[in-house]
């Protein structure tokens, strides 16, 4: 079980968290003028790295707002959270 | 016209019975108003939503504020909870507002209270929440959203016990656990 620190609520238990994937996913800026197959790449490709990745988590148990957190795939260590809206942090 | 019935009012005699040992007090509080407030806490509107509530909008995450007897309790950065007895309304904060860009909504229905209190109460919460109930962090003007017994629950921790504002729908199942978990307790 993650302990997830929420950038609001604190440190909460990863149950009370609903995961919402790759973060810093740009909505493209003409999406009407994507081919079929950069639109699928926009829609379904992902990275998948080993290590440092920065995902969008929602605290939809306690203050429901969504935030971003770098957490290391390959060890669940999480380096860093913050707000929508903010800059990757710089991360080992 | 209908009969009004809180979720746990079939629980009153079974919390009465679990309360008399002295250890625990277990009670159904129905009918508390809850309006949800939401607003830009730097915006105008929110300091004349304080004016009107008599008290400042909690802006520091999981605090809770009193004005007499309403209770403001932060939600989000830009969310709260405003709790008073059956006869308050929403009316002045809707006015407070006015057209401007937020919300006030009557939530009543949403959620039932319950009580724990007693010198017990912290364990009986304890063994179905994972967050620290300790005084030291999380007594009186502290506000926590958070899950008890895998129940969404808003917890307001008060002089003597907590206050459990739990979803209606789920206000039996939690009333049955929290007799469960006291039962070494009370017995």
């Amino acid at each position: 079980m993650l302990l997830i620190p929420c950038p609001w609520c604190g440190p909460r238990d990863e149950a009370e968290f609903h995961y919402g994937g790759q973060a810093h996913v740009a909505y493209p800026a003409d999406p009407g003028a994507l081919s079929d197959e950069e639109w699928a790449r926009y829609l379904f490709f992902r990275d998948n790295p080993k290590g440092s990745f920065a995902e969008r988590w929602s605290h939809s148990a306690g203050c429901r707002r969504w935030f971003n957190a770098v957490r290391d795939t390959a060890t669940n260590e999480i380096h860093a959270v913050y707000r929508v809206g903010e800059p990757r942090p710089v991360t080992p | 016209m209908a009969e009004r019935r809180s979720p746990a009012a079939a629980f009153a005699d079974r919390f009465a019975t679990a309360s008399k040992s002295g250890a625990l007090t277990l009670a159904e509080i129905p009918f508390l108003r809850q309006i949800n407030v939401r607003v830009d806490p730097e915006s105008p509107a929110a300091a004349d939503l304080g004016a009107a509530l008599g008290v400042a909008l909690p802006v520091s995450p999981g605090t809770a504020v009193r004005s007499g007897e309403v209770t403001v309790a932060w939600q989000g950065p830009d969310e709260w909870l405003v709790i008073g007895p059956e006869g308050y309304e929403a009316e002045p904060l809707r006015a407070a507002l006015g057209d401007r860009h937020g919300s006030v909504v009557d939530v009543s229905a949403q959620r039932t209270t319950l009580l724990v209190g007693g010198p017990r109460a912290r364990e009986v919460l304890a063994h179905g929440c994972a967050i620290d109930l300790h005084p030291s962090v999380f007594g009186p003007g502290a506000v926590a959203q958070t899950m008890l017994a895998r129940a969404q629950v808003v917890l307001l921790p008060q002089q003597d016990g907590f206050l459990v504002l739990v979803r209606s729908s789920f206000a039996v199942y939690l009333a049955e656990w929290l007799l469960d978990a006291a039962t070494e307790y009370v017995t």
